[in-house]
C-alpha cells in the first residue's frame, strides 16, 4: 500500500512539473510534507540542500531519499519510477508528434502561461522554507523568537549570490560554516 | 548490429559520465549533451538537437530525463532510451541513497545539524535569488495576463494554500485559451 501511495505521489511530481529545476521543488513540498508527511519542513529543507549540492534532479534526488526513508530501497525504486513514467510516455509522444508536424505553438503557449506560476509557487516555497529557517516549523512569526543569526547568514548570502555572482554551492557551504562557527562562539 | 550495441554502450557511459558530474541542474545537462554528441561523436545534427533539447524543456519532469530520453530514443529507438535513462538515473539515486545513510546517522550529531542549520538560511538565499531572476524577467516581459497569472497563482499557493497541482492544470487551461485566442486573432 506504502509502495502505491509512494508511486502515485512521485507520478504527479513527475506529471506536473513543468521548467526544471526549481519547478518540482514546491510540488515535492505539497505531496511530501503537506499532504503526506512524510517528511518535516526542516528535513525537505535539509532534502533541498542536499540536492543543490549533488549532481541529479531535484525530483530524482527527492524520490530516492523519500522512498528509502519510508520503504527502504524498494521503495526509492518505486518512486523514482512513478517520477519518470510521465516524462518517459509524454517526451515520447511529444518527440513523435514534433517529428510529424514541426510546429510547437500549443505547447509553447501552454508553457508561456505556466512559467508566471512556476515562479511564483517557487517564491511560495521558499518562503515556506525561510519561515522553517527563522522560527522553527510550524511556529508563529514572533519577532522576539526571531533566530537572528539565521537572517543575517541570509542576508550575507543573498548579497554575496547577487552581488558578487559567487557559485551557490560555495554560497551554501559557507552559511553552513557560519552558522557552526556562531554555535561555537555562543558555546565558548 | 554490433554497431548498435556500440552505440548503446557509448550512450550509457557518456550520459552516466555527465549525470554523475553535472552539479547546477537540467539546462546544464542538455548543453552538455549537446557538446558530446553533436559536437564529440556527430551522431546528431546540430539543428535536430535543438528541437530536441526544446522538447525536453518544455515536456514535464526532470530536463534531465527528458533531455535522456530524446536522445537514447533519437539514437535507438526504445532500448536507447531506456539505457539512456536507467544510466542518468543511477548516479543520483546511488549518491542520495549513500547520504540517507549518513543523514540519518549525523542529523543528530551537534556540528552537522548546526551546518544544515545554516545551510537552510543559503538555500533559501540561493532560492529568492532564482525567484527574483526569474520573476524579474516576467515583469520585464511586461504582459498583464503573464503578471496577473503570477500574482494569482502566489496568492493561491501561499495564501491559501492551494495544492499546487490545481494551479499548474488551471495555468495550462489559461494558457490554452490564450494560444488559441492568439490563433483567431491572427487568423481574422
Amino acid at each position: 500500500m506504502i509502495y502505491l501511495q509512494l508511486f502515485l505521489s512521485f507520478l504527479q511530481i513527475g506529471l506536473f512539473s513543468f521548467g526544471g529545476g526549481y519547478a518540482a521543488m514546491p510540488l515535492i513540498q505539497g505531496q511530501v510534507v503537506t499532504q503526506h508527511g512524510w517528511l518535516s519542513m526542516e528535513e525537505f529543507t535539509d532534502l533541498i540542500t542536499i540536492s543543490q549540492m549533488t549532481p541529479g534532479p531535484i525530483a530524482i534526488n527527492s524520490a530516492t531519499f523519500v522512498g528509502i526513508k519510508i520503504a527502504g530501497i524498494p521503495g526509492a525504486l518505486v518512486a523514482t519510477g512513478g517520477c519518470i513514467l510521465p516524462s518517459c510516455v509524454i517526451v515520447t509522444l511529444i518527440a513523435k508528434l514534433y517529428l510529424k508536424y514541426r510546429n510547437m505553438a500549443m505547447l509553447q503557449g501552454v508553457l508561456n502561461s505556466l512559467r508566471p506560476a512556476v515562479v511564483a509557487m517557487i517564491a511560495s516555497a521558499g518562503i515556506s522554507i525561510l519561515l522553517t529557517a527563522f522560527w522553527g516549523s510550524g511556529a508563529a512569526v514572533d519577532l522576539l523568537r526571531t533566530n537572528w543569526v539565521l537572517v543575517v547568514i541570509f542576508v550575507i548570502c543573498l548579497v554575496l549570490l547577487q552581488k558578487f555572482k559567487m557559485n551557490p554551492i560555495w554560497v551554501m557551504v559557507l552559511a553552513g560554516v557560519l552558522k557552526v562557527a556562531a554555535a561555537l562562539v555562543a558555546g565558548a | 548490429m554490433k554497431r548498435k550495441g556500440e552505440i548503446l554502450r557509448k550512450l550509457f557511459w557518456s550520459t552516466l559520465y555527465l549525470s554523475a558530474f553535472t552539479f547546477g541542474g537540467g539546462y546544464v545537462i542538455v548543453t552538455l549533451m549537446k557538446k558530446k554528441f553533436v559536437d564529440q561523436y556527430h551522431w546528431i545534427e546540430e539543428n535536430e538537437m535543438l528541437d530536441l533539447i526544446a522538447i525536453a524543456q518544455s515536456s514535464p519532469g526532470a530536463i534531465a530525463v527528458n533531455g535522456a530520453i530524446v536522445v537514447g530514443y533519437k539514437l535507438a529507438g526504445m532500448i536507447g532510451a531506456f539505457t539512456a535513462i536507467v544510466a542518468t538515473i543511477i548516479p543520483p539515486f546511488v549518491i542520495i541513497s549513500l547520504i540517507s545513510v549518513f543523514y540519518n546517522a549525523f542529523r543528530e550529531n551537534f556540528l552537522v545539524s548546526q551546518m544544515l542549520e545554516g545551510m537552510q538560511a543559503g538555500v533559501g538565499a540561493v532560492i529568492a535569488a532564482v525567484v527574483y531572476e526569474m520573476g524579474a524577467g516576467i515583469v520585464h516581459g511586461k504582459n498583464p495576463m503573464s503578471l496577473l497569472i503570477m500574482a494569482g497563482a502566489f496568492v493561491a499557493a501561499c495564501i491559501f494554500e492551494v495544492n499546487v497541482v490545481y494551479v499548474v492544470i488551471v495555468c495550462g487551461l489559461i494558457g490554452v485559451v490564450r494560444t488559441m485566442a492568439g490563433k483567431r486573432r491572427a487568423g481574422k
